[in-house]
């Protein structure tokens, strides 16, 4: 089986400036959610209890809200959570009351109302842990950004190294903006699908990376929009195969992971999808911009070490 | 070309064997059991408490699958829910013979049912978290304020009695929050009080602060004796979360520090928080009381008499009957400190004990006044006391005195502990907290299970569709990675979540990318005209430097989770950077020793099986064909 029967290069680079407007627009729209609805955080950041209450029928969402209410609760969330019989309520951090016995307090007044009621789980949350959860993340981040960018530039080049954090960085701020604008929650799980995403789809541009390098030693007389096109061409294949594959697995795990997981798929979803197009469209058209140039990469040195030298040998590749 | 020496076949063999040695125990489930653990810090669990459990299972008629000691507990493995509760009754009928003070903890358990040969081999499974097989989980934060307020409270009064001791006449000694300040009239007195703490308050630092008239000074704890006392203060802490948590029962309680002033505390299993809470936060108390020495007490003592009018009778721990005046000496308030420790004359072990100023006068009084009797140190906890020690008072007691006798270390130590333990040291917040029910224990396991389960054998279905014979080299290679996965965190004993879970589905389906890479390396290698076993040499050998580089990026994203992420993002991270480990090993080193089996021996090979070769027609700038084709 072959999916891809490119005849020739598909010159991407062309059209790169409309690839790059489409994404410079989504990006914008993802900042300005960002900003016009924020993220809905959630109680792992924001501090507060979430508790998660199974019924034996189907639940009445409004008497359940109207018994937590009654207990004095202010801003109080009841929603259903995976299943028409399980129902999450979420109560804000309340000063003075001792928080942790908050939840006691609501099920001993659920179990009053309905006898069948069942704790699956609660979750409480201090105001300072989630404090110190925001800023551990942000550093989380920073350091992913570092460390690669470092790497980056040490195999490769600076310009390689900012092409691929702008790139991969904007797919970090669509998948927030998705959470804004879906009002999607928050959580610590989703922060972590989000570093994996950047960790992986910076792999993606790694890989059309060292094809360009490559094709610098080997296709001397190719401009670099040329050698471009062609790497980006040659890897496509593998790039959608790779990438439907890490989706197959994440798929799974939104249909079979349930609620828990739910919001942690759908983050890895969204920034594969966008993972592909910045790594194919955006990061080696900013790289390209930057302008590398092939001696920016082919250094007499490194070349000896290769040993992939002439092009034009036959048997390139095939040592014994 | 394609041919591995001998010893990279013996490195891939052992790889597998001892993989599949360590992913073994987890299959082999769980199974009920009985742990007996000690309840009392000065019990000890042995080889001896296993004899008489064993002796209790058989007068019961129970037949157990299996007794090990390990060290803290004892564990006996039954075949059903049904015996192993009873053998709770008969255990705990054996060994404790007064429900009311238990100094065993028997609890219900599950252990896993691998073989003892396994278990010999230290492969046991993987631990599995809190949202895993239900419980409740604590975050506590140790008030480190209020442990340094505390301190500096106490040796205000300490400074108070030592200057009246020198009789250096001071203007008033006043603690402001952390600091303490004192006033003198003139610079004689100020200098004579400095060379006091000098010698006798190494923990503090002063500076001089002229105020008018009168000449002021301040001391603070230094920071190195403040950190002294919040370590103190956490430790003491924990020691105390166990000693109640012991009450609750629990088969297998984390109680770790985390951080400089943060406590966790794991209870798998307990599904009753409020009875947690509620045990976590009661505070013991500790009161010194003299025996009741008298003709009538004596009688009590030894049981021929009733108690007499002012007294009561308690138990020492090891059950020796003592019977306590009901006047109080000191509480544990007033003691601020007890440490272990070796007495410089006898070379015996002793315990130091530390009480504040206040207390150190009590003690002096009722020591002068009381010489040769016997002093009781009683424990209150759920309102029911213990006689932690009776020693005879040998001397006048000051605010510092010790506890000697015919101790060993250990015991020294345990009481020590116990001392300390009556309460906290400093006040204690809980800041997180979750429950998980079992159910949803259950079901998370499923659902981590079924994700990883359909993920895996779709990719596996594709690869072996799209790449022929290669895919399925593939497909193997990634289940390899897999069983690698699961044994090193078996190996690490690392624990299990759902997170944990998600990242082992992630890291097949990362994993995949680098077979896809050679795959597709390898084709490309034949659509440009190179033979067979070139193509197969020239595409792992090309595909490894993008591997390497894609997989570093992944795992420098991965390290900075593990750096500053906690509680389920770790779970996640640890997993997600060990997946990116094992799958370099599987996905290139492994997967090319099984094309080498295949291929390598075939001199003159036509054809591989890694599905269309797809070639464009005429020439295009894709395809440099040369004349070394098929």
């Amino acid at each position: 089986m072959e999916f891809f029967k490119i005849k020739k290069d598909i010159p991407f680079m062309r059209n790169a400036l409309i690839f790059n407007v489409i994404s410079f627009l989504t990006f914008v729209a993802a900042v300005f959610f960002l900003f016009s609805r924020g993220l809905h955080l959630s109680v792992e950041f924001t501090g507060g209890t979430v508790m998660e209450v199974s019924y034996s029928q189907p639940a009445d969402l409004t008497k359940v809200r109207g018994v937590v209410s009654g207990l004095g609760f202010a801003d109080v969330q009841v929603q259903n959570f995976g299943t028409a019989r399980d129902v999450m309520i979420r109560l804000p951090v309340q000063k003075g009351v001792s928080s942790a016995q908050q939840s006691d307090k609501v099920l001993a007044a659920l179990k009053a109302d309905d006898g069948k009621v069942v704790l699956r789980r609660t979750e409480f949350v201090g105001p300072q842990v989630g404090d110190e959860l925001a800023t551990d993340g942000l550093k989380a981040l920073g350091m992913v950004v570092a460390g690669i960018m470092v790497y980056l530039a040490l195999r490769f080049e600076w310009k390689f190294a900012v092409a691929a954090i702008i790139a991969n960085l904007h797919d970090v701020i669509i998948i927030l903006g998705f959470f804004a604008y879906f009002q999607w929650e928050f959580s610590l799980a989703v922060l972590a699908a989000v570093l994996a995403v950047l960790g992986y789809s910076v792999n993606e541009s790694v890989v059309i990376f060292d094809r360009i390098r490559e094709n610098f030693r080997r296709y001397r007389k190719m401009n670099t929009v040329e050698i471009i096109d062609n790497a980006i061409t040659s890897t496509i294949s593998r790039t959608i195969i790779t990438h439907g594959s890490t989706q197959i697995m994440v798929l799974s795990m939104l249909l079979f992971g349930g609620e828990t997981l739910h919001y942690f798929a759908m983050a890895l979803t969204i920034g594969i999808l966008f993972g592909i197009y910045s790594s194919v469209f955006v990061a080696a058209a900013i790289a390209m911009w930057l302008g590398i140039k092939r001696e920016d990469l082919v250094k007499p040195a490194s070349k000896k070490e290769d040993g992939s030298g002439d092009p034009n040998d036959p048997n390139a590749g095939a040592t014994v | 070309m394609n041919r591995y020496p001998v010893w990279k076949y013996a490195i891939i063999v052992i790889a597998l064997l001892v993989g599949a040695i360590y992913t073994l125990p987890n299959f082999f489930g769980e199974a009920p059991a009985v742990q007996v653990s000690a309840g009392k810090a000065a019990m000890r669990v042995d080889t001896g408490t296993q004899a008489r459990i064993e002796e209790a299972l058989k007068t019961a008629g129970l037949q157990a699958d299996l007794v090990t000691f390990d060290g803290n507990s004892v564990k006996a493995r039954f075949d059903s829910t049904d015996n192993q509760i009873k053998a709770k009754d008969a255990i705990q009928k054996a060994l404790i013979p007064d429900p009311a003070d238990p100094s065993y903890v028997v609890a219900l358990n599950l252990v896993s049912r691998s073989p003892a040969w396994l278990s010999a081999l230290h492969a046991s499974p993987m631990y599995l978290g809190l949202d895993l097989r239900g419980g409740v989980h604590f975050m506590l934060q140790v008030d480190m304020q209020a442990a340094l307020t505390k301190k500096a409270e106490s040796l205000a009064g300490d400074i108070r009695s030592t200057l009246r001791e020198k009789n250096l006449r001071h203007g008033g000694i006043s603690r402001n929050g952390q600091t303490i300040e004192l006033r003198f009239r003139d610079t004689a007195t100020r200098d004579a009080a400095k060379r006091v703490f000098q010698d006798q308050f190494a923990e503090l630092q002063t500076v001089d602060v002229p105020e008018g008239s009168e000449y002021k000074l301040t001391a603070t704890i230094r920071p190195e004796a403040a950190r002294k006392v919040q370590e103190q203060a956490v430790k003491q802490n924990i020691t105390t979360l166990h000693n109640r948590i012991n009450e609750l029962g629990v088969a297998e309680p984390v109680i770790q520090q985390q951080g400089v002033d943060r406590i966790v505390v794991q209870l798998p299993g307990v599904q009753d928080t409020a009875k947690a809470k509620d045990i976590l936060g009661r505070t013991a108390t500790l009161e010194m009381r003299l025996v009741d020495e008298s003709a009538e007490g004596r009688e009590a003592e030894s049981g021929r008499g009733p108690v007499p009018f002012g007294s009561e009778r308690f138990t020492e721990r090891d059950g020796r009957v003592v019977i306590v005046k009901k006047q109080v000496i000191i509480t544990g308030d007033s003691l601020t400190d007890a440490q272990p420790g070796f007495d410089s004359q006898s070379q015996q072990p002793k315990v130091d004990l530390t009480v504040d100023a206040k207390g150190g006068r009590i003690m002096r009084d009722t020591s002068r006044e009381n010489l040769k009797k016997r002093m009781a140190i009683v424990l209150f906890e759920k309102g029911r006391g213990e006689v932690l020690t009776a020693p005879v008072i040998q001397g006048e007691l000051g605010n510092r005195f010790q506890i000697s006798g015919a101790m060993t270390v250990m015991e020294a130590n345990d009481l020590a502990l116990l001392l300390r333990a009556g309460s906290l040291a400093a006040p204690m917040e809980i800041i997180e907290e979750r429950t998980i029910g079992p159910s949803l224990g259950a079901e998370n396991i499923a659902k981590g299970f079924n994700s990883v389960t359909w993920g895996f054998l779709v990719i596996v279905a594709f690869m072996a569709t799209y790449y022929m014979l290669f895919g399925l080299f593939s497909g193997i290679a990634l289940a390899v990675n897999l069983l690698l996965l699961v044994a090193v965190l078996s190996m690490l004993q690392a624990t299990l979540t759902l997170p944990g879970m998600a990242a082992m589905a992630l890291a097949l389906g990362m994993a995949i990318d680098s077979n896809v890479l050679i795959n597709e390396r390898v084709r490309e290698e034949l659509r440009n005209g190179a033979s067979p076993q070139a193509a197969i040499h020239a595409g792992y050998d090309r595909a490894w430097a993008t591997i390497l580089d894609s997989n570093i990026t992944t795992l420098i994203a991965g390290v900075a989770l593990l750096a500053f992420g906690s509680g389920p993002v770790r779970g996640f991270a640890v997993v997600h950077c060990i997946g990116i480990l094992t799958s370099m090993f599987s996905a290139v080193f492994f997967s090319r020793g099984l094309v080498n089996l295949w291929y390598g021996r075939q001199k003159k090979l036509k054809t591989v099986s890694i599905g269309t070769v797809w070639r464009p027609e005429g020439s295009g700038a894709v395809a440099k064909s040369d004349a070394n084709g098929v």
